[in-house]
């Protein structure tokens, strides 16, 4: 055993609020007894939840992609887009840039989290020590990008509010949006229930 | 390990507490998304309606999941694909109609792509040029499925189910007309052409017309289709009229119809009749032509001016036109006579044509009648060519009675009918002045000249022998007369003796008469003083008007 002993090895506990170290007393309900939030020596059922959250955020992403998110009114001509439509149109239009930053935030941001959230249950669950400090590294990365995609929300809300026309220019958000907004939160919520000491409690501390 | 106990003994304890929530409540979040997304499918599902295929001839405007298929302008589907047919020639649509736009997918349902149209006619689809071009759609009444249709490239001008009613009418062409031409009745439009075809002959053109509901009442059994496209100027007895429907009509075209004037049956027509369309307003308005007769005519003489179409004249009455001018070769007079085809309208002789159709038919003719064409030709009836227009020189053929026409065998069982023709007055005109020269020209102009010149020469000479001889002469015997008559001229004056002496005896002679009277008075009283003598007391002076005074003549 050349690693150095965990909190828990030593019957300790930390709160997640304010950080106090209590003794373990193995109680299924603790709760610090400096600011009352739950204690426990891991986030509670962290796999579940991630699990959960994240098939949710998925369950949600179909719709968010196949359904239109925005209505663009310019002199009477009528446009749905979504969002790859709308990234496929800004670079067909003359501005790849502006497509490549759409579909990082929209595209890549989402799937890369839900590959890198999955990756991370699934690698702790099995107790895995391969290649830790870099599953840490990703787990604060997906936390870092996460609420980057909400982008295309925002450009939806923003334009709806100050693109109204009437007959000349209108843009409107369409019920894709709110599919794709709560796929972002509950990404989200998803990294953030996971824990990520779990990368750590590998099998060797069981062994 | 009892150093770690020890640090572990001085920290806080938790407080223990009864749970809040059960873990596994988390996974009602992906629940609920599983529901939403459910929710969407089968949303989605239902609302999905019937995919059909609309071929058209271009795509132009059609957009892949944009362009809407709309009914009365409300959106019931849209275009999800457009892809070439499989022999290139035209394109296909696909578009997926909505749930509620089941039955779009009928077998009588039509598409067409609405396009901004600008016509004669009018402006339509103004609305497509921003919005861009859509599919519109007007259901019919079968029930039958079908998911493959060609699509119209013009919109329908009669939309399915609209009140009124559709005819037929019959033409030898479309003229200026066109589909959505419009109809008029006394000037209103209240219809417009629906679909025209060439007839299966290929010798005429039928027009669907549709005329709207509650005007369709006025098209009646006995109504008359025009053409009333362009403007119909005539030159009339009664000066230039210029004849013309509404100015979008003289440009685009259009169909007018009305009753013809006095008794007619003006029941409402049934769906669907037929009617002929005439070239203009005066045709329609003619009574009916009848039944066309072919009749043929053999002129010995030039028609020039005489053309196809021209009017034959029966007495005046335009009932026919010339429908052929051919040369033809008379072997036995090597002449070239013109032999003229004819079609003749006797129904257009009105009362006449009657009666004698009633009197051949009485003396039981046939059905040719030529026995009464014989009985008329043998009246002297002709057919000449005479001219129209002395401008132009157009002929026209006249058949008249002339009584002076030298008599001809009449066939009447030549089929057809072989009128004789007799020349024209104008040739007759020309023959005449023909003659006149040929006469003029035997006339010796030469040798009158030449007398003539030899008589002007003898008269010179006379004349200028009076002047020198006789003249002179007259001169002196003008003064004797002058001189005779100043002599009168003096003797006649008023102080002239010879007055004088005149006025005196005229006086004496009155004085005469005077006593005379007196006389003759006196012895009408006293007739007896011619043997007595006048008495002494009378005075012959005082007695004239003393009625009562007999008295002594006084006259020895």
């Amino acid at each position: 055993m050349n690693t150095l002993p965990r909190a828990s090895d030593l019957g300790l506990v930390g709160c997640h609020v304010c950080g106090m170290v209590c003794r373990d007393v193995e109680a299924d309900h603790a709760a610090c007894p400096r600011c009352g939030s739950s204690l426990h020596k891991r986030k509670a059922a962290s796999y579940s939840r991630t699990w959960a959250l994240l098939v949710a955020a998925f369950l949600f992403y179909i719709p968010a992609n196949v359904l239109p998110i925005m209505r663009t009114v310019s002199v009477g001509d009528v446009d749905d887009n979504t969002i790859l439509s709308g990234i496929i149109e800004l670079w067909v239009k003359g501005s790849p840039d502006l497509a490549i930053i759409v579909f990082t935030a929209s595209i890549v941001v989402p799937v890369l989290k839900f590959f890198a959230l999955s990756l991370l249950l699934i690698s702790a669950q099995r107790g895995s020590q391969w290649a830790q400090r870099q599953r840490s590294k990703l787990y604060r990365l997906v936390e870092f990008i996460g609420y980057w995609s909400m982008l295309d929300v925002f450009v939806v809300a923003l334009l709806t509010a100050l693109v109204q026309f009437g007959f000349f220019s209108q843009v409107e958000p369409l019920p894709g949006v709110v599919y794709f907004g709560l796929t972002v939160v509950i990404t989200m919520l998803a990294s953030m229930t996971f824990d990520p000491r779990l990368i750590w409690d590998g099998r060797d501390f069981d062994d | 390990m009892t150093d770690d106990n020890k640090i572990t003994d001085d920290l806080p304890e938790p407080v223990v507490r009864r749970p809040r929530v059960n873990a596994s409540i988390v996974w009602l979040v992906p629940i609920i998304a599983a529901l939403v997304g459910l929710s969407l499918v089968i949303h989605a599902w239902l609302e999905a309606g019937p995919t059909i295929s609309i071929s058209f001839l271009s795509a132009e405007g059609l957009d892949p999941g944009k362009t809407p298929v709309k009914y009365k302008n409300v959106t019931i589907g849209r275009v999800t694909a457009v892809r070439l047919s499989e022999d290139r020639s035209r394109i296909i649509a696909k578009v997926a109609l909505e749930k509620s736009a089941q039955g779009f997918a009928t077998a009588d349902t039509r598409y067409w792509v609405v396009r901004p149209r600008i016509g004669l006619g009018g402006v339509s689809g103004i609305d497509t040029l921003l919005s861009g071009a859509f599919i519109g759609a007007d259901v019919g009444e079968s029930s039958e499925p079908k998911s493959e249709f060609t699509g119209l490239e013009n919109p329908p001008p009669v939309t399915h189910g609209a009140p009124g009613k559709t005819f037929d009418l019959h033409s030898d062409d479309l003229g200026s007309l066109d589909i959505g031409s419009p109809v008029y009745y006394r000037r209103i439009q209240v219809g417009r052409v629906s679909t025209y075809h060439l007839d299966k002959d290929g010798k005429g053109v039928t027009l669907q017309i549709f005329v709207d509901a509650p005007n369709d009442q006025f098209v009646t059994t006995s109504s008359r289709f025009w053409n009333a496209s362009g403007v119909d100027v005539s030159l009339g007895a009664d000066g230039l009229k210029v004849n013309t429907q509404s100015l979008a009509t003289v440009l685009a075209g259009g169909v007018a119809f009305q009753d013809p004037p006095g008794p007619h049956d003006a029941t409402p027509a049934q769906e669907d009749a037929a009617y002929r369309l005439f070239n203009d307003r005066a045709t329609a308005m003619a009574p009916p032509d009848g039944e066309p007769k072919y009749i043929r005519m053999r002129f010995n003489q030039s028609l020039r001016g005489l053309a196809v179409d021209a009017p034959v004249e029966f007495l005046g009455v335009p009932f026919g036109r010339v429908v052929s001018v051919n040369l033809d070769f008379d072997e036995k007079t090597q002449t070239f006579p013109t032999i003229v085809g004819a079609v003749v309208y006797p129904a257009r002789l009105g009362k006449a044509h009657d009666k004698l159709v009633a009197l051949a038919r009485s003396r039981g003719d046939d059905e040719q009648m030529s026995q009464m064409m014989g009985r008329l030709v043998e009246h002297g009836l002709r057919a000449q060519a005479r001219t129209g227009n002395l401008l132009t020189g157009q002929l026209y053929i006249a058949m008249d009675f002339l009584p002076k026409a030298p008599k001809v065998a009449f066939d009447g069982t030549a089929k057809p009918l072989e009128i004789p023709t007799a020349p024209g007055d104008l040739d007759k005109i020309q023959q005449q002045i023909a003659d006149i020269v040929g006469k003029l020209q035997k006339v010796p102009f030469d040798s009158i000249g030449k007398n003539l010149d030899q008589s002007l020469a003898e008269l010179n000479r006379t004349l200028k022998q009076v002047n020198g001889s006789v003249l002179p002469e007259v001169k002196n015997t003008l003064k004797g007369a002058q001189q005779t008559l100043g002599t009168a001229n003096s003797a006649f004056a008023p102080d002239a003796p010879l007055q004088q002496n005149l006025g005196g005896t005229l006086q004496e002679l009155q004085r005469a008469a005077r006593s005379l009277r007196v006389l003759t008075d006196y012895l009408g009283d006293h007739p007896d003083a011619l043997l007595r003598g006048r008495r002494a007391d009378d005075k012959l002076q005082q007695t004239p008007p003393a009625p009562a005074a007999p008295t002594q003549g006084s006259k020895p």
